[in-house]
Order: structure tokens, then sequence, then C-alpha cells
């Protein structure tokens, strides 16, 4: 049985005013974690007595008065590459299988100090180098609605038990892509803020100049709440509309510019179709779309795959050295090939980045965001290693990062969200990008374009597919 | 050194150290790392760059395997 009710906003609401309660919500998602983990294999680590504890403080703070803000008491869940004080911190490697944390990461504490209830750590691809979470010492996770497909990595577990209702939401990291990728996969709402907004202080990293955080969730207003959350805003938010109350999207119609070139060059057709129909939905609620260019946009993969193996083989060198067998083989082979790579490159990419932050500021001058499919196939199957798009073959893995790493290498905001389904219901995913240091305008924005095309998904027993459900 | 020459170094490296499945990706590698060096954009000492200024670098083929 799925949680009621579905978005943190609904259960806030409800919580505060004591129509449910935090330990019979929590017993839910266990309940669900419990029945449903051996399928999905979405949890590494599960804190069932803490959690329940956790809910039971929340329910006696609520009832007494001393409702701390949205996350009171909601159930959430964290990429097993975040510290938890006492827990084994796995990177789903068996590279870390001695680590303990002895202290909370900074997201966890921020996390722990708005109420929310920490209910477990969720799977990735090992290290969070991949998309498809295929490659885990603990085996893949799988999706929700088909477990023969991946969820999308490399947070795929997170999102595999946000979908299936396990939890309200995850904290991932997304360095190329690994937020929003399994956001879309799943149907659900993942959000990458501004690089540097938000502390990986005790995160595992993988690229330290391309690593973020962020949730994982049901709805644009859910994002904003744990985004303002965990850069410690305290503005009041207005719950209706999806960010702090001074900051939303105002009512004027939304101006939208496609980057159509490079962008949406390779598209599945069912994807392609679907993103074709979400634009003509945003333009039916009066928004305008235009067309423009990243000049360069064709030289991201380069500049990124430079940058993200140098910063990973750095990191990992010694382990690599000492404890190789550790790796799975494939993670194993991609960190060794960043220590190939020479520093005059690494040097060309850092160059190049700078470059394609200027391009993508310039594209975004005069409108609201930018608006792109988030990925650019359905979720693969598991074991699959390329996809037929337009009579080629493509790596899986390159063409799921091609609509998400150019902003990471830029920096820029962007929000993942549902905009529809293939004919085999799987999720298609849109994204939006904001200015440079503005993501609660570009969460305004993304409120919009939400409600102009889908309504918040429900967990899985009710799923019928993003942009079916109202 | 050229994007050849570190090709061939780094194969050959990979292969002393008993990792040969290393090949495939330091060629796709190779073509990533030609395609930056070849970049309009890049900075140059003489204060003009020139897109084949190291003859024979760019490498035929598809892009790189992407790391994530």
């Amino acid at each position: 049985m799925a949680a009621e009710p579905q978005t943190i906003g609904e259960l806030s609401r409800a919580l505060k005013a004591r129509q449910t309660t935090a330990e019979a919500i929590v017993d839910a998602c266990l309940g669900r974690i419990a029945e449903r983990n051996p399928t999905l294999n979405a949890f590494i680590t599960v804190f069932d007595d803490d959690a329940r504890e956790q809910a039971r403080d929340a329910d006696r703070e609520i009832a007494a008065g001393r409702h701390r803000g949205p996350l009171h008491g909601v159930p959430i869940s964290l990429k097993d590459l975040f510290d938890v004080r006492g827990a084994v911190t796995t990177a789903a490697s068996r590279v870390r299988q001695a680590h303990v944390a002895d202290r909370d990461a900074t997201a966890v504490a921020m996390l722990r100090q708005a109420g929310a209830v920490i209910v477990g750590k969720t799977n990735l691809h090992e290290f969070a180098l991949g998309t498809t979470n295929e490659e885990s010492a603990f085996g893949p996770a799988r999706h929700p609605l088909d477990p023969s497909r991946s969820p999308g990595g490399s947070s795929g577990g997170s999102a595999a038990a946000v979908a299936d209702g396990m939890c309200y939401a995850s904290i991932g990291s997304d360095t190329g892509g690994s937020i929003r990728i399994p956001a879309a996969a799943c149907g659900l709402v993942g959000l990458k803020p501004t690089y540097g907004e938000l502390s990986t202080d005790g995160v595992v990293p993988l690229s330290p100049t391309l690593d973020h955080i962020g949730p994982i969730c049901r709805s644009v207003e859910d994002a904003a709440m744990i985004y303002d959350t965990l850069r410690g805003d305290r503005r009041p938010l207005d719950v209706a509309r999806g960010g702090p109350a001074d900051t939303a999207h105002d009512s004027r119609p939304l101006r939208l510019a496609i980057p159509r070139h490079h962008f949406l060059a390779t598209l599945d057709a069912q994807v392609a179709a679907g993103f074709e129909t979400a634009c003509e939905r945003l333009r039916e609620s009066g928004a305008t779309l235009t067309d423009v260019s990243v000049p360069h946009a064709g030289d991201i993969a380069a500049i990124y795959l430079h940058i993200v193996l140098s910063e990973a083989a750095a990191y990992h060198a010694t382990a690599l050295e000492r404890r190789p067998e550790d790796y799975t083989p494939n993670v194993r082979m991609r960190l060794e090939m960043g220590r190939y790579i020479l520093g005059e490159d690494y040097a060309r990419a850092l160059r190049g980045r700078e470059l394609i932050r200027r391009e993508v500021d310039a594209v975004l001058e005069g409108v609201d965001g930018l608006f792109l499919p988030a990925l650019a196939i359905p979720a693969p199957k598991i074991g699959v290693p390329t996809v037929r798009i337009g009579g080629a073959e493509e790596p899986v893995r390159n063409i799921m990062l091609r609509c998400t790493q150019a902003f990471n290498v830029s920096g820029h905001p962007a929000v993942a969200l549902p905009c529809g389904a293939t004919i085999e219901g799987l999720p298609i995913g849109a994204q939006v990008v904001g200015a440079y240091g503005d993501t609660t305008g570009l969460l305004g924005v993304a409120a919009a374009v939400e409600a102009a095309f889908t309504a918040p998904v429900a967990a899985t027993e009710t799923y019928r597919g993003p942009g079916r459900s109202r | 050194m050229t994007v050849k020459a570190w090709l061939e170094m780094a194969i050959h490296d990979a292969e002393r150290r008993g990792l040969p499945e290393l090949k495939p990706l330091l060629e796709a590698l190779a073509k990533a790392t030609s395609a930056l060096r070849t970049a309009e954009w890049n900075a140059d000492a003489t204060g003009e760059f020139a897109s084949d200024a190291e003859p024979g670098s760019r490498m035929p083929g598809p892009g790189p395997e992407h790391g994530r």
C-alpha cells in the first residue's frame, strides 16, 4: 500500500493539521520498503528503528505546537554517498565496506534540524560513475514500473524509492545528470541547483568542480521545500506557487528557449514526440517558445570527460593501486582511464568550460529559462549497452548524458520534471534550465511549466504515467 | 606530446600494468582529446591558434564513451 498523501506539500499540511501522524506515514514507508526492496533493490541500508523513533519525536513536537517546517516528520532517504553518523557510507562499493562515518554530512544535519525522518540510504552506480545503476557492489537498482529496466543513475535507488512510495524524497548527487536522469526515467522531479550553492561536505566526491547535490521528489513544490532547507533559507514558503513567497514566478506568460541544435538532435522517437507535445501544451498555456543555439555544444562531451575523469582519478588513485579488485570491473577501468589524462588537456577543458558557461548565459538572456528534454531515451533495459536511435547504435551511457552534462559543465541550475509517457507507459522527462545563481527563480519557472502540463506524480500503485494523472 | 604519441605510451603502459582492456577506452579518450585540442577556442602562444596545429592529431570515428 502506497503511503498517502502523495507529496511533501500535502503531507506537511496534513501533519501540521494533525490529520495523520509521522509514525503512521513512516510505518507505511517502511512497510513498502520491506515489501518491494527485494525486487527493486533501491535501498542499501534501512534505518527502521531510528526512523520510527524520529517519527515519534516529530509527532510529540508537532502535538506540542512546535512544527519546525515543511519537512518535519517527512520520510526522506539519502543516496549512499552521504555520511550518516555511525553508518557505513558505501558509495555502492566494496572499497568503502570498512568506512563508518563519525558525523553527519552537512546536508544530513540540516535535514535533521528541519525535522525530516531519515529512513535509509539508497543504491547507486558505484561511486556515482555511471548512468544506469548497473555497476553496484549491491547489484542493480531496478525500475518500479518494469524491473527489467534501469531506473537511471547514478542516483537510481533514490528515484526508484521515491517513485515506488518508499519515501517522499531522496537526496542525490549530480555530476553529469545523476539527479535529473533517474528523475526523468522514473517520472519524478529532480533539482540540480547552481554549482556551489548546497554543501557537499560529508558527501563522497566524484568530480568536485562538477558535483552538485539536490532532491529527487514528486513535485516542484517539494523540490523548493528541500532546496530551501538545504541552503538554510528560513523565509516562509508560498507552497501553492512552488517557491519562497517573494520569488515565485509571476503570472506573466513564460518565455522559454529551446536549444534545439545538438540537444534535440539525437532523441528516441517517442521522447521527441512527447517533448513536442509538451511544447504544444506550453504554447496553449500562453508560453512563448523560441529556438536558440549554444554554439560550441558539440564540444561539451569532450570538455566534461576530461574534467570528470581527471578529478575522479585524483580521488581514487590510491585505492586503485591498493584494492583494484574491490571495484566493479567497468568502473575500475573508467577510473584508470582518467589517470592517463595530461595536465595540459585538463587545462584546455577548464578553458572550454568557461566558454560554455558564457554561451549558456547568452542564450538565457531575455527568456525565463531553457526548455529541453532531460533524458534522450526512456528507461533502458538492464544489461543492454547500446540503443538504436535514428538508424544508428548509440552507447547508452553517452546518450543518457547528452541533455544534462552541459549544465554541470556550466554550473547553471536545472530541474527535470515529467512531461509525458511512451506507449509502454515509461516516463518522459523535460528539463528547465535557469539563470546562474537564481535557482529560486528557476523553481518558480519550473512550477509554472509543471502547472501547464502535468500534475504531481503519484506513487506506483496509483501511477498512470506522468501527464496522465490529471 | 601529440595525441598519437600519448596514445601509444598510454596503451603500452596499460599493457605493462596488466590492463589490456583499457586499450579501447584509451582509444576513445584519444578521440575526445583530439577534439579538445583542435577546438577553435583554444589559446595559443603564437597569438593565433590554428586548428591543424598538430597535423594528423584529429582522430576519426565516433566520440568518447563518457565517464558519467
